[in-house]
């Protein structure tokens, strides 16, 4: 790291503040080490900013060489020739600027509203620059991964994080659930918000596998106290050795009709069905309503009532199936002893966060039915402490973050307006209420969804439509489309949005090995060891 | 310190370069050397550019005599007055001059005078006078009898001879060439071509 230090690049050329400046590559640097994504400072006469490279070119002096090129197999004529007559450019994005002006001295790194001047040296970011600009490891700030070809940590202002809906993005196998449980791990361990994670494949509570199959701790096993295991399929846990904390049972009571229509693609329903659903639950209340129509029997009175309410019979029949594949669903009972939103409540409250197991329940209805009908009364719930606290003057309820995957599903343009996911990612900011959406089809959720996104983290993606939507409305689009599109299938990650003052390409931490573990879960009393040792060392100096 | 070595007198002079001729015959510093005179308060450097030996008098021009000698020494050893009817010459570019210890890559403000010694600078000198490639601009753009190239090279290869890492000052200046002659590719060319080591 100490040979980077400041190590200079080359010198300013030419440039516009829109598109970027043209550096000219110092001989002593091999443009064969200069990679697309890594950071750069560049030393204006009164300013210092701060870049990103996005494009390395190749540049002559003359273009006779061209034409007649010199004899390069000779070391000495290569070496002369290299940096003078034949020289690397490199474009290079300046985003901050980081010290010399009274503002960026008192508030940090500010947004760039100049080019630094001609010639200015451009040297490649030390680890001082880049921990200025994304602050070091504190209690507010988690470290995800170093930047490329670098071992400083770039932090995530998690505060920041939480106070808006965030995306994780990616195509299958890139390491979207690492990254996921990295963060999630992140926000218990700098306790920022409460989680609720609906665990589609039940691998953030106890433990998951990585691409070789090897076993990786999850939550529970890193903080035994702070997380509780709830689960759908208690037969899978039991098998899989996880201790849960909870058993969720579902009542036919506690499903409305909205939930109902949010199924009506997974279902097959029709339009008219889902108009019946709601006229079926006028008649029978909103409680009972299900237990009800799957209780009637084909005779007189159900014609009766079915011309009554003008329902048409294939309209019935079709609910009818619909109704019968909810009713499949091991966990849904006619009634349930215990309410699990309140258990779920009672445990964020608590400041315990919640994983949601569904075992093997992992087809999407079951997904959608019960991420969607948890959610909804955890919302309402939230939205209630929230203004009684506006109200009282009191504390708001902690932050909720509420983890979802195959995040499409829910937040696709046909249903993001009904679904309480699309109502949480638009306006929940307010009611401390946020999303966590992880997919691998970010072209299929609602661009206005997209858009109220704070962060977004994505790792490789090569289908256009995806990266145009993960990077719809974001300044230096295209530039960030050549480094999106050329990020390695693993543990590789671009990071742009609020919780971060520039976008950045990172390598994430690793994440598996016994030590990657004793880095994630806090040592206070190993850290008081520390600080006592470095008070002392101080103190004799 | 080495004792400094007194190579001519000069018997011509101007302000881009300076003859000088030898106190001994064949006693030339090599081409491309750097050499060095002294005028009042300002020492004069120059680059060897050109050297001759002649006849003393101009209209007399020597005759073959080794007919019947064995060796060329013999030659020489049975006319003794030959050592004193020839002499050697040799001219150097003016490339810089230092004047209140202060060295200057560019051309003194009178030129030498005629008489004064010559000396051939020290490789200390050498080193502190190439930190600088102003020098070769001037090698370049001066109309000599002899190929620019030719004395470019040769003094540069004399000057690496004054550094632990030659390779590197001989890489050093060809950068600096390389933008000097950026018009010029084949000149360049050539130029690399003679000192790569």
């Amino acid at each position: 790291m100490t040979q980077q230090e400041n190590q200079r690049l080359g010198i300013v050329v030419s440039g516009s503040l829109n598109k970027g400046v043209e550096v000219k590559l110092d001989s002593s640097a091999s443009i064969e080490d200069i990679a697309v994504g890594r950071f750069v400072t560049i030393e204006g006469q009164k300013r210092r900013f701060f870049g990103m490279i996005t494009d390395v070119s190749l540049g002559l002096i003359d273009q006779k060489l061209a034409l007649t090129p010199p004899d390069v197999s000779d070391p000495f004529v290569a070496e002369v020739l290299a940096g003078t007559s034949t020289f690397g450019t490199l474009h290079v994005s300046p985003t901050l600027t980081i010290g010399g002006d009274v503002a960026t001295l008192l508030e940090g790194p500010q947004p760039v509203k100049t080019v630094p001047s001609h010639f200015s040296v451009v040297n490649l970011a030390s680890q001082r620059d880049v921990e200025l600009v994304f602050g070091k490891e504190d209690k507010e700030r988690f470290f995800i991964g170093t930047p490329l070809d670098m071992e400083t940590k770039v932090c995530l202002d998690l505060a920041e994080l939480v106070k808006r809906s965030n995306g994780v993005f990616g195509k299958s196998g890139t390491g979207k659930t690492f990254l996921t449980r990295l963060l999630l791990i992140g926000m218990l361990q700098k306790a920022t918000a409460a989680n609720l994670v609906f665990d589609m494949h039940s691998e953030y509570g106890w433990e998951g596998r990585d691409e070789q199959g090897r076993k990786v701790k999850a939550l529970k096993q890193l903080f035994p106290s702070k997380v509780a295991v709830f689960t759908l399929d208690e037969e899978s846990s039991r098998r899989r050795k996880v201790s849960t904390d909870f058993v969720v049972r579902i009542g036919y009571d506690d499903i409305e009709p909205e939930d109902i229509a949010l199924l009506r693609q997974t279902l097959n329903l029709t339009e008219a069905s889902v108009q019946a659903v709601y006229q079926l639950a006028r008649e029978f209340g909103d409680k009972k309503w299900i237990e009800a129509t799957l209780g009637l029997e084909d005779g007189d009175d159900t014609k009766q009532l079915l011309t009554r309410l003008s329902i048409h019979d294939s309209t019935y029949r079709n609910l009818r199936r619909g109704l019968e594949t909810v009713r499949r669903l091991p966990f849904l009972l006619p009634h349930t002893p215990d309410n699990p939103v309140k258990r779920i409540l009672e445990y964020l409250d608590r400041g315990t966060n919640v994983v949601l197991e569904f075992g093997r329940y992992t087809d999407i209805t079951a997904y959608i039915l019960v991420a969607n009908l948890l959610s909804r009364r955890i919302h309402a719930q939230y939205r209630e402490a929230m203004e009684k606290a506006i109200g009282e003057d009191a504390t708001p309820p902690r932050p909720l973050v509420i983890t979802i995957e195959e995040a499409h599903r829910f937040l696709n343009p046909e249903v993001a307006s009904q679904t309480i996911f699309g109502t949480i990612a638009r306006e929940m900011r307010k009611y401390n209420v946020t999303l966590l959406v992880i997919d691998q089809r970010p072209s299929g959720i609602d661009s206005e969804v997209m858009s109220q996104m704070g962060t977004k983290i994505t790792c490789l993606l090569d289908n256009d439509r995806d990266i145009d939507s993960v990077l719809a409305g974001i300044s230096g689009k295209s530039e960030l489309k050549s480094v999106l599109s050329k990020l390695e299938s693993k543990q590789q990650a671009l990071i742009f949005g609020h919780a971060v003052p520039v976008p950045v390409v990172v390598r994430t931490r690793d994440y598996g090995s016994a030590e990657s573990y004793k880095d994630l879960v806090p040592r206070d009393e190993a850290e008081a060891g520390e600080q006592a040792e470095k008070d002392i060392e101080e103190l004799w100096g | 310190m080495a004792e400094l070595q007194r190579v001519g007198e000069i018997i011509e002079a101007s302000t881009t370069d300076f003859v000088a001729q030898c106190y001994e015959l064949y006693q030339l510093p090599p081409l491309g050397s750097l050499v060095k005179t002294r005028d009042q308060s300002v020492e004069l450097y120059g680059i060897v550019y050109n050297a001759a030996t002649t006849s003393l008098e101009p209209g007399r021009r020597p005759i073959a005599r080794g007919k019947d000698e064995a060796t060329e020494e013999e030659i020489y050893r049975s006319s003794p007055q030959l050592m004193k009817l020839l002499r050697s010459e040799f001219g150097a570019l003016v490339v810089g001059h230092r004047q209140n210890d202060k060295l200057y890559h560019h051309l003194p403000p009178q030129p030498a005078r005629i008489h004064s010694f010559v000396y051939l600078c020290l490789p200390e000198e050498v080193n502190e006078f190439g930190q600088s490639f102003d020098f070769l601009n001037i090698l370049i753009n001066s109309r000599l009898p002899v190929p620019t190239e030719e004395l470019v090279a040769a003094s540069l290869r004399q000057m690496s001879q004054a550094y632990d890492d030659p390779r590197g000052f001989l890489v050093a200046a060809g950068k600096e060439l390389a933008i000097l002659l950026s018009g010029n590719l084949n000149q360049l060319k050539a130029i690399l071509g003679r000192i790569r080591q």
